[in-house]
């Protein structure tokens, strides 16, 4: 395509904190996020660990439910990695 | 099913708005008195679409239910109205009085259109696509109490999960949203794949990028709300419609007759609905039951230029009712 619009996603943005919730349910795996994500500076970036299966599939959503932007994902074997920027 | 007053004919004296008037058994069903197996107790049906009411009339009708309920209770209807139990029918007058006096309504039985029910919807509902609340009020407003053969039953879902159970409603509306994906926005991260419970999208193992099977999907916009980019966008929103489904001794699943049916369309498929079934249903049967004798075909010709443009894929029958 021509005039292809790049995405404005690049890889390997630098996280300010991060947190491994590999083996946590949903929704604590939500909370804990949001718990986080709160107490982090506009604009600071949160690298998460999250499972596949339920945990992927819920807590992405939910981060851009509440208005956060989800920067960079990354697939790790069973386990995703993304990175959130805080928006306020 | 509901209780339905078993004493045909038999009448009572009761005092309505400030008269005393003799009452048919029969005709309190059509104001929302249901009676109890009880001596001279019916149940008070209260009229709440969609299952909502705000707090501070919730208040007011605790202090009424309290005052005339000879057992201090209520019960939360299956179609999501708020009923007072054991009531006297001496107090009819002036329960129904109380009950205006704080803005509120009874409901109706009986064959008429009901009071609609709904989900939460996407006023608060994370998995909500559409207004089901606004919609259920809209109906409500419109149509309640509208005579029909038998009772007809609406309900607003909204999504595919389909709690407000559309399909075993006369006529139901259920949440939906088509998918179209973006590629220059697409950084092929696999969260798409991932959230797609339908295995309607799976990724490509080179590039990470979405292929999407529309086949498998049943349009509930998981992919939409989780990608990161905004690389999957809305493409028609609307309602998945369901006619002639019921519960009851004999039920019956209801019949996709039209999908993508946009909020303001929704007035148009009742009202053509409810005309087809006065012409062609008989006294004291459900549409369900006039779709079984006249035919699914006579109904859909008849809603014509209505339904034209919102056809239902023919691959959304088998893979609603898989197992999984």
């Amino acid at each position: 395509m021509a005039d292809e619009v790049k995405p404005e996603v690049k890889p390997e943005v630098k996280a300010n904190d991060s947190i491994d919730l590999r083996g946590v349910m949903c929704p604590t795996n939500f909370v804990k996020t949001k718990l986080k994500l709160e107490s982090m500076e506009k604009g600071q970036v949160l690298e998460v660990l999250l499972d596949t299966g339920e945990p992927i599939q819920n807590v992405p959503k939910s981060v851009k439910e509440e208005g956060h932007k989800i920067v960079e994902v990354n697939r790790e074997g069973d386990h995703f990695k993304i990175k959130i920027e805080v928006s306020e | 099913m509901d209780h339905f007053v078993e004493d045909k004919g038999k009448s009572v004296i009761v005092e309505l708005e400030g008269e005393s008037e003799k009452i048919n058994f029969d005709d309190l069903k059509s104001g929302g008195f249901i009676k109890q197996k009880q001596k001279d107790l019916f149940t008070v049906r209260l009229r709440c679409p969609g299952g909502s009411m705000p707090t501070d009339k919730l208040v007011e009708i605790s202090k009424i239910a309290k005052k005339y309920s000879k057992t201090g209770e209520v019960h939360f209807s299956f179609r999501q109205s708020l009923e007072i139990l054991h009531v006297d029918y001496n107090d009819f007058g002036k329960i129904v009085e109380e009950i205006k006096g704080v803005g509120w309504q009874v409901a109706s039985c009986g064959p008429r259109v009901r009071v609609p029910t709904a989900c939460g919807g996407c006023s608060y509902n994370p998995n909500g696509l559409t207004d089901t609340q606004g919609m259920a009020n809209m109906v409500d407003e419109k149509y309640f109490g509208n005579p029909t053969h038998h009772k007809f039953k609406m309900s607003f879902s909204g999504c595919p999960i389909d709690c407000a159970r559309t399909n075993e409603m006369d006529l139901g509306f259920q949440g939906v949203i088509s998918p179209e994906w973006k590629e220059p926005l697409c950084t092929g991260c696999t969260i798409c794949a991932e959230v797609c419970k339908e295995d309607a999208i799976v990724a490509d193992p080179d590039t990470g990028k979405p292929i999407f099977d529309e086949k498998k999907c049943i349009y509930c916009a998981d992919c939409i709300r989780a990608c990161p980019t905004e690389a999957w966008v809305e493409k028609r929103k609307g309602h998945l419609v369901r006619i002639g489904g019921k519960h009851g001794r004999h039920p019956v699943n209801g019949s996709m007759v039209a999908i993508f049916i946009p909020d303001e369309k929704v007035p148009e498929v009742i009202e053509r609905t409810i005309e087809w079934y006065r012409e062609k249903g008989k006294r004291g049967e459900r549409i369900a039951t006039t779709l079984s004798r006249v035919g699914l075909d006579d109904y859909k010709k008849f809603m014509g230029s209505t339904f034209e443009g919102y056809e239902v894929p023919d691959h959304l029958e088998g893979i609603i009712w898989q197992t999984k």
